[in-house]
């Protein structure tokens, strides 16, 4: 960067300053950014390679390429790295820390220092997370009683290291409810922000409310370990089911802290490509509301099968077909904002219209696993593991390619091959279907999830899902190639490449330490394109 | 390969309906998305880069048209799937009790005649069963998918299914609710027996487990039995430690025992360990195997043991 040639006195990009000291101690929210951008990325890379052993294992019936227990451990450490260290911190810690006060016409968040300390006790999570690798769990990510309680594997270290990281969760999502409240910019109505800023408030209200839960439940299940406190081992007098009711009092809620964001960038990045305002404002941004409180209310619908009363069973698939609703409302206003549009079909467009076309069969595939009767057959089969992959990677993981491919040029201040990106997009979306689709049949037709084994009338469909996991992964190995490699080599980029009128894109690339020359007064909302009448 | 598992049970085809109809509706609402947006990508692909484009905001009716319908069928969704739940979970009153008992990885019942079976569960065609179930140690979940029931067993309560049986054969068990390392091998068979054959079942007369069991030599019976009878969740045949000891190269090799005395695995180790698991321990396992005494016959154990021998 050091040789730029934008002509502007003061224009100093963040990415000046060199050294590792102006990373480390560095309380500028896009830096800060980076750092999570970098964390994240790493963990869902190594995370992604748990999973590939996994299906590896699972091309033919009988444990042959690993011991049943280090199949455990596998899943394991792919459920619980992926969940609590890439995509829970994911689209909210690395884009929301960027974008979040370049959106509202902020120079920065409202508690900068505390912004790096999430981050460090994001890293102290992982740090400890990596020690507790010595002696692998094998409890699966859920951490269910009793046997969490009682496997001879380390789980006070794993949990300990969720704990830690659950702060990192509940401070950013302070931090950003803070700066959305109080660091607008004038003009910057709540009717004028960026749906992006609407999904992020959504997210850090969940990461404030129940992140606690979660720390809660770990450190109840470390006492009983350590100390042989009995509240989940009914040998002790506990109750295991009271477990998962904590756990997913949490790790529902957790599911929207996933996937907000990612239809926030959605929202994005479809009036750009389309240039068009985006269908519907008010429904999209409410309905992020509407979904982040339902989702309190929805949790023992992982616990249909588990014991609970009927009446329970009945409420929670009641309320669990409300939820549906403001999503199917989203889904329904990003395809409308597409109508009489100008449609340009940008890496970022096209991961755009794969989490539409993804994300709608995820969240279809949901309503059976809300349905009491169809739970019952379904629940802990691969249907569950093709559900959630479809909504997690289907959702998630391409809002979040689609976020990496829209604003690297802003974010970088180069520009990636297109080309290339386009097929990475491509092997991506198709390896992704080959994995996950036939899990829906393999799961129709009994396979439970987490064996290590199988009967071989499983065995075709299976081996299908493994080949198509080669495929993904190859996919995935070109898009950070490519992404990386434009690190390096890539032309200069523009300030608006897209003719995006999004605040962050009135900055030059990569933006200046202090965001804005001055603190800009915002007039109209950002998604005025097309010709008014 | 069969889009569904087949159906075995009263419960099965009515939970079917529930799949149907959900099918039906999830395949209406993607083919319409997937069909509007591969059109609109199409139809308004950017041609010139001074395009114009409409100013539309949104639309109020159709905002609510597209809130109110999937809201009716939502609601239809979760009537049905309540309607078919509620059947699942309220035996009739004349339902053959059988308790069942979760462990580390195998099944046993126990039936009202004081029989008691590991891994196979016995059942009469079109009578009606309700299992009283209980886990031992950790979670489990009963799951046949011919039947289209599944319920957890959660140790220190108990927890309950049923179902009539519409089908004689014999149908998967799978364990469903991750249980430590032996999960997958945690498996078993209902055996769903014509009322006669039950009848004689029922009197302890041995019944025709299938195609020349009988007449099987001890060693391939003893196979048979090891992967039947669960023996292989928790002893493997390569020298990996699972739960129990390897039988691979066992016999005739001394083993250390918990009080550091020592034994040599032989014909009677083999068969003291078979039906009084606790009496003599290898030294670094848990004394955690159940007795297969009344289970395993004479003749079966015999079987075990000349299959053992060949582990070499």
């Amino acid at each position: 960067m050091a040789n730029h040639t934008i002509a502007h006195n003061v224009y100093v990009p963040f990415l000046e300053k060199k050294g590792i000291l102006s990373w480390i101690l560095t309380t500028d929210h896009k830096r800060i950014g980076i750092m999570y951008l970098i964390s994240i990325s790493f963990f869902f890379l190594v995370a992604g390679v748990f999973a590939l052993l996994m299906r590896y294992e699972l091309l033919t019936p009988a444990s042959d390429f690993v011991q049943p227990h280090t199949y455990n451990v596998l899943f394991t450490l792919h459920g619980s790295i992926m969940v609590f260290f890439f995509i829970v911190p994911g689209l909210a810690a690395s884009f929301g820390n960027f974008l979040i006060p370049l959106m509202i016409g902020a120079p920065d968040v409202a508690f900068p220092k505390l912004n790096l300390g999430s981050y460090w006790i994001y890293l102290l999570g992982a740090a400890i997370v990596l020690i507790a690798l010595a002696k692998p769990a094998d409890t699966g990510w859920t951490f269910y009683t009793p046997y969490s309680a009682t496997t001879d594997t380390d789980v006070v270290l794993i949990t300990l290291g969720v704990f830690v990281l659950g702060f990192s969760s509940i401070l950013t999502g302070l931090n950003f409810i803070v700066t959305i409240h109080k660091m607008r910019a004038p003009g910057m109505t709540w009717h004028r922000l960026p749906l992006f800023i609407w999904a992020s408030y959504a997210t850090a209200i969940l990461q404030l409310l129940a992140t606690p839960v979660v720390g809660i439940t770990l450190l109840l299940l470390i006492t009983e370990r350590t100390l042989g406190v009995g509240f989940f081992d009914p040998a002790k007098g506990g109750d295991p089911v009271l477990f998962q009711n904590f756990f997913w009092f949490y790790s529902h809620p957790a599911v929207y802290i996933m996937i907000i964001p990612a239809m926030g960038v959605i929202s994005e990045i479809i009036p750009v490509f389309a240039r068009k305002p985006i269908f519907g404002y008010k429904a999209i941004a409410y309905s992020s509301l509407g979904i982040a409180f339902i989702s309190f209310l929805v949790w023992a619908h992982h616990m249909f099968t588990s014991g609970i009363s009927d009446i329970a069973a009945t409420i929670f698939s009641f309320l669990t077909f409300l939820v549906a609703i403001p999503t199917a409302i989203k889904v329904f206003n990003w395809t409308a904002t597409l109508y009489k549009g100008s449609i340009h079909l940008h890496s970022a467009m096209l991961y755009a219209l794969a989490f539409i076309f993804l994300f709608t069969i995820g969240g279809l595939t949901g309503l059976f696993l809300g349905a009491l009767a169809a739970d019952i057959h379904l629940h802990d089969t691969y249907f569950v593991v093709a559900h959630m992959h479809y909504v997690m990677i289907g959702g998630t993981v391409m809002g979040f390619f689609g976020a990496l491919h829209f604003w690297y040029p802003k974010w970088f201040g180069r520009m990636f091959n297109e080309t290339v990106a386009k097929i990475a997009w491509l092997f991506i979306f198709i390896g992704f279907n080959v994995t996950f689709f036939p899990q829906f049949f393999l799961g129709v037709q009994g396979m439970p999830r987490r064996y290590a084994t199988y009967p071989p009338q499983f065995e075709s469909l299976m081996s299908l899902s493994t080949y198509g996991s080669w495929i993904l992964g190859f996919g995935i190995f070109i898009m950070t190639l490519n992404l990386i490699a434009g690190l390096i080599n890539g032309e200069k980029a523009p300030q608006n490449p897209y003719g995006s009128l999004s605040l962050e894109w009135q900055v030059p690339s990569p933006p200046p330490l202090e965001n804005f020359e001055e603190i800009p007064h915002v007039t109209d909302w950002s998604y005025g394109y097309g010709k008014k009448k | 390969m069969t889009w569904i598992p087949e159906v075995a049970s009263n419960l099965a085809s009515k939970v079917d309906g529930v799949l149907l109809l959900i099918t039906l509706m999830s395949l209406v609402f993607f083919i319409l998305i997937t069909v509007v947006l591969v059109y609109f990508a199409i139809k308004y692909r950017r041609k010139s880069e001074d395009e114009e484009t409409p100013y539309i905001t949104g639309s109020e009716p159709l905002e609510i048209i597209w809130t109110v319908i999937p809201s009716i069928l939502l609601i239809v969704l979760f009537v049905y799937g309540y309607v078919v739940f509620k059947d699942m979970r309220t035996p009739p009153k004349d339902a053959v009790e059988i308790s069942v008992q979760g462990k580390q990885w195998l099944w046993t019942f126990d039936y009202y005649n004081g029989k008691k079976t590991i891994n196979e569960l016995y059942v009469q065609y079109n009578r009606p069963v309700r299992l009283v179930m209980e886990a031992q140690d950790v979670l489990h979940s009963f799951f046949v998918p011919a039947f289209r029931v599944k319920q957890d067993l959660v140790p220190g309560r108990y927890t309950q299914l049923w179902f009539t049986p519409t089908k004689i054969g014999t149908f998967d068990i799978f364990c469903a609710e991750y249980c430590g390392t032996g999960h997958s091998a945690m498996l078993g068979k209902v055996i769903v027996l014509s009322p006669e054959a039950y009848e004689i079942w029922e009197k302890g007369v041995k019944v025709d487990e299938g195609v020349g069991v009988a007449s099987l030599p001890p060693a391939e019976l003893g196979a048979k039995i090891y992967k039947e009878k669960g023996c292989n969740a928790c002893h493997s045949l390569d020298g990996s430690k699972i739960v129990g000891p390897s039988f691979k190269g066992i016999f005739g090799h001394p083993v250390e025992l918990q009080d550091g005395s020592t034994v040599d695995v032989d014909e009677n180790y083999i068969r003291q360990s078979i039906l009084e698991p606790q009496a003599q321990v290898v030294k670094g396992f848990a004394p955690v195997m159940p007795s297969f005494k009344g289970i395993l016959s004479d003749e079966d154990v015999t079987a075990l043991v000349a299959y053992i021998k060949t582990l070499k």
